[in-house]
């Protein structure tokens, strides 16, 4: 039963969770409250984990409460769960999107929508910086932490340059990382 | 079946090496994606993520949709997603046990530090070149600006901004076509 409930808790929230893997953070502490299948304190751990561990977030932390709740099984299911109505309103829209693609009212709408989806990009890159130079996550030029700055620089020039695989650059900057003890 | 094969592939790759949200998982896309596959081009995956922000679910998810669609139909979806989510699920099954002790340990802490360093170069880089794709005028260039000032100045919601920026895109190629 508490796996149907599951289920249900997961598919809800992948059906309203909208702006990606963070969005769902609201809807686990409901599950948090209505079902009791973990404390609101756990649950910040198991963000803070979701973002340490590869993979998107969101799907994270899904095979994370799943496994809380019902085991391995658990796992799976909470994760196919959420991804499931992506999968059907995206499937949903492509045949509509293909069909009127040449009309000028999409394509006016294409054309406002690449910039700001450009501009949420810079948005979020924003946010990245400032977490990675600030220490304290105050904007001010006593708390940059050049040790930091100096390596983003450093990984910008890089691919800058020789334009390295992503997966060479984030191998690199974890052994980095572990040799520098960053923080 | 082939294509079947490296879009799991693919995909999968692109879930092991993504730290954090969807936006973590842009660079990797733009390589395997627009510059090594061909799979879709930087229009097309700046479409993806706008469409991906504005509809139900995680955004890594519902771009893996997309290509996995455009590529084999509903079955490359399917398997685009399930390479996506496999190594979420293999990870986190296989260090469930001791997640509390790995999260704390100073080396993984260090590695994560790193790897955000990492993941911010590559995403200004990503950045930049999506931004010449996607702003090609003047009227491009005051969206993009519009769209950053809402968000960063007025913390405004995704689904709004986006919303306004489908609304004046509309507008301004509207009258692009009056005029010519």
């Amino acid at each position: 039963m508490e796996i149907l409930k599951m289920v249900y808790a997961f598919m809800f929230t992948g059906l309203f969770a909208i702006g990606g893997g963070l969005a769902t953070i609201p809807f686990l502490q409901d599950m948090a409250k209505k079902y009791g299948w973990f404390t609101i304190k756990e649950l910040l751990d198991m963000i803070a984990i979701s973002e340490s561990t590869p993979g998107p977030i969101g799907i994270n932390m899904a095979t994370f409460v799943g496994i809380r709740v019902g085991g391995y099984l658990g796992g799976i299911i909470a994760t196919l769960a959420l991804a499931f109505p992506s999968v059907v309103v995206i499937l949903l829209l492509i045949p509509v999107l293909d069909k009127y693609k040449e009309s000028p009212l999409t394509q006016g709408i294409f054309y406002g929508l690449r910039p700001t989806s450009a501009a949420l990009i810079a948005a979020a890159l924003i946010g990245f910086i400032k977490m990675v130079l600030f220490n304290s996550g105050l904007v001010a030029l006593s708390e940059i932490n050049l040790v930091n700055l100096i390596l983003l620089l450093a990984f910008i020039g890089l691919i800058k340059l020789k334009d390295p695989h992503p997966i060479l650059v984030i191998a690199l900057g974890a052994v980095i990382g572990m040799i520098f003890k960053l923080a | 079946m082939r294509i079947l094969v490296d879009l799991f592939t693919c995909f999968f790759k692109m879930g092991l090496f993504t730290f954090g949200g969807g936006y973590a998982m842009l660079p990797l896309l733009q390589k395997e994606i627009v510059e090594d596959r061909a799979w879709a081009s930087e229009e097309e995956l700046l479409d993806y993520y706008a469409i991906g922000q504005t509809t139900p679910g995680i955004i890594a998810v519902n771009t893996a949709t997309f290509i996995g669609e455009k590529q084999a139909g509903i079955k490359g979806a399917i398997v685009a997603v399930l390479g996506l989510i496999a190594p979420s699920i293999l990870v986190i099954s296989l260090l469930s046990g001791a997640l509390e002790k790995y999260h704390e340990s100073a080396v993984v802490a260090g590695a994560l530090a790193g790897i955000r360093i990492a993941v911010s170069a590559l995403i200004f880089m990503t950045v930049i070149k999506m931004a010449k794709s996607a702003i090609k005028d003047r009227g491009g260039l005051f969206i993009f600006g519009l769209a950053l000032l809402l968000i960063l100045g007025f913390s405004s919601p995704i689904v709004l901004t986006v919303f306004v920026g489908a609304g004046l895109g509309l507008l301004l190629s509207r009258r692009q076509h009056g005029n010519s």
